[in-house]
């Protein structure tokens, strides 16, 4: 069975945010004026956390980038009235936009926060209008959207791969933030198939997964910095 | 008041002539009043549309306080609606006798107030476009749809419920004629006070009476249930079913002592609004609220001392943090104030009941406002608690639509129906022998006949 999922090297994460930006140019995320930011309205699927700690000037920083952990027991999907949210076969955790009635319940319901309100519609430049990306649906005002582990690209590489006829490989189907992390800290792939690099690294004694006593069983992993 | 409708009211009996009165003369200042609520509302809608137009940006909500006033106020108005019902029919199965004057004012104020409570999660809505994927989308798991269907199910029960021990009043305004005389046909609905439409009618009341009860604690449950599903620092608590009931009697109590206190005054309501009904509903707000002090104490001792460390970000931001101002007036509102009010006999009066019915409900509100609030700005990962929350203009410009609609619908209402239930006041006067006997039977094992009979 498969189960995408996603091993995060802390050790190696610098901080530089390029996933963050790949996300949201991959997924027609538009940006917010900086007051609306400012009130906590920025969207951000993948986001990369700050935890300081000490104080300054013997301190450390230590970044932990959170795209929706897509959880195996998610306690979003049981809280929606209408079945907006679910849980595919794939272990992928989606949002309907189109049926979303936008009541937030499952946005209490994320303990990671990692659920994104349309406070108001997405507005975008003349200039970023023309780079929306053609296979990622844009989002109307009034309803709920999060990370969907760039799920638009395992369909473009099923189909692929069929056409090749052959199997579908780890190298065929990366999220927008795993393929573009400079030092490969964001590692992806199916976590029940032994071929697959994540399979290994969530074995790893360093791996840990986020708020793990709510038995959400995340699929997002963290490789605990060695320091 | 034209003529004949003064004549036609003066040569009824005396409880229908002072109960009636109302519903044929309407003073300026009704008017007046009337037309400030009734521009609030307009206000209130103005609020609404440009919400609607724009976006749920309008608000000072943001991420992650995705709950504010709306659902604060949903809370807070199905709270008040469980004065009527409950109390009234609470008083009914334990027959008793004092609650003849005060149920039919109650029972109003739970159906007025059901449906302002009702559409505030809908102005919450990103989209109320899509309101009915509810129906078409329904998933059975989700505690909000748990909600729709017993508030459906509530504000059913509670209209007939309301309804139907209307139906002798609504019959004796049509043979007045002061009124309206098709509309009152129409709601009278053919009835004539026979002895066998009269026995039918308590039987139906005896049964809603008790089938009432248990849909109202599961309305006020199920709101509990919302907020204690989630796994958020205070919020998943396994006694927010019983304190929100709690909390729904106690607000509601205090709504119908001040509502009684107000037509007492305007109406001239002495005669049925007595000291001794002061008296009583003084000392069930006066339990209520410790019973409200127990629960809000064991509530925040459990968490305490259990300490963990999301919980008390929550905790300490409600005892002396942010949000300690709107916490320790809460406690004053609904305990301080009505436990030193309501425990002396000389302060269970109007003016004292009135007191502290408004300020049980400012701090029922305020309660609801501190369960909302200091949790959803503090989410379980400490790191994303950063959460700040300002209601907008519109938000409150809503809130108060929504109260001053209210209470504009119930001084309406008054205009209708008689606000005191004219055929359950005189049927006190008859059944006084029946009481009298009752009350006899209860003492029946401590004074024999046969000792009766030798002394």
């Amino acid at each position: 069975m498969t189960r995408w999922g996603m091993v995060i090297d802390l050790d190696r994460c610098t901080g530089c945010a390029a996933c963050e930006v790949a996300c949201k140019s991959e997924n027609n995320i538009a940006t917010v004026p900086s007051r609306q930011a400012d009130m906590g309205r920025a969207i951000s699927w993948m986001k990369v956390m700050t935890e300081v700690e000490g104080e300054f000037p013997n301190n450390t920083l230590q970044f932990y980038p959170r795209p929706c952990m897509h959880c195996d027991n998610p306690p979003c999907i049981t809280v929606c009235p209408v079945r907006a949210t679910y849980i595919n076969d794939e272990g992928l955790v989606g949002q309907i936009y189109p049926r979303c009635i936008g009541c937030r319940y499952c946005a209490n319901a994320c303990p990671y926060t990692v659920k994104y309100f349309n406070w108001y519609g997405p507005e975008w430049s003349e200039s970023e209008r023309r780079h929306l990306n053609p296979d990622v649906s844009v989002r109307p005002k009034g309803v709920i959207e999060k990370c969907t582990f760039c799920h638009h690209r395992l369909q473009k590489a099923r189909e692929a791969a069929r056409a090749e006829g052959r199997v579908l490989r780890e190298e065929d189907y990366q999220p927008a933030c795993a393929e573009v992390c400079p030092t490969g800290a964001i590692v992806f792939g199916d976590l029940d198939n032994p071929n697959h690099r994540v399979a290994e690294l969530k074995e790893d004694p360093r791996a840990m997964r986020l708020l793990e006593d709510l038995g959400t069983q995340p699929k997002v992993y963290y490789l605990r910095s060695r320091q | 008041m034209r003529a004949d409708v003064r004549d036609k009211l003066a040569s009824l009996p005396e409880d229908e002539r002072v109960l009636l009165r109302p519903l044929v003369d309407t003073s300026p200042r009704f008017y007046m009043v009337a037309a400030v609520l009734a521009a609030v509302v307009v206000w209130g809608f103005v609020a609404y549309y440009l919400q609607v137009r724009y976006g749920l940006g309008r608000t000072g909500l943001n991420r992650p306080e995705y709950w504010g006033i709306y659902i604060i106020c949903f809370v807070f108005f199905i709270g008040i609606s469980h004065a009527g019902t409950l109390i009234s029919a609470i008083l009914r199965v334990s027959q008793a006798e004092w609650r003849r004057s005060i149920t039919r004012s109650a029972e109003l104020i739970t159906v007025l107030v059901i449906g302002f409570g009702a559409i505030q999660p809908i102005i919450d809505l990103g989209r109320p476009d899509r309101l009915l994927n509810v129906v078409f989308h329904a998933q059975l798991r989700s505690p909000l749809l748990w909600d729709v269907i017993s508030i459906g199910l509530y504000f059913t029960s509670c209209t007939i419920y309301l309804y139907v021990p209307l139906l002798p009043d609504l019959a004796i305004i049509r043979d007045s004629g002061i009124k309206a005389p098709r509309l009152y046909r129409f709601l009278a609905a053919g009835y004539q006070d026979t002895v066998v439409q009269r026995a039918r009618l308590e039987r139906v009341i005896a049964i809603l009476s008790v089938a009432v009860i248990p849909i109202a604690i599961s309305v006020h449950t199920i709101i509990g249930w919302i907020f204690a599903m989630t796994l958020r620092p205070m919020w998943h608590s396994t006694i927010f079913g019983p304190y929100f009931v709690i909390g729904a009697i106690h607000s509601g109590i205090a709504a119908i002592l001040v509502a009684m206190v107000v037509l007492r005054r305007v109406y001239g309501l002495e005669h049925y609004f007595r000291a001794v009904h002061f008296d009583y509903l003084g000392k069930m707000l006066l339990i209520l609220s410790c019973l409200w002090f127990y629960f809000t104490f064991a509530e925040h001792l459990t968490v305490l001392y259990g300490a963990e460390p999301a919980e008390m970000r929550t905790f300490w931001a409600k005892i002396s943090g942010r949000y300690a101002v709107p916490f320790w007036t809460m406690v004053g509102g609904c305990f301080l104030v009505p436990f030193v009010l309501m425990a002396r006999r000389a302060t269970r009066t109007p003016a004292g009941v009135f007191i502290a019915g408004i300020a049980v409900v400012i701090g029922m509100w305020l309660e609801r406002y501190n369960i909302v609030v200091p949790t959803s700005v503090n989410p379980i990962w400490e790191m994303e608690a950063i959460g700040r929350y300002l209601p907008s203009w519109i938000e409150i410009s809503i809130m108060a639509g929504a109260l001053a609609g209210f209470t504009l619908l119930y001084m309406v209402a008054t205009k209708f129906v008689p606000i005191v239930s004219i055929w359950e006041i005189k049927e006190a006067r008859a059944v006084v022998e029946e009481v009298a006997e009752r009350v006899r039977r209860y003492s029946s094992g401590f004074t024999t006949p046969k000792l009766t009979d030798s002394a």
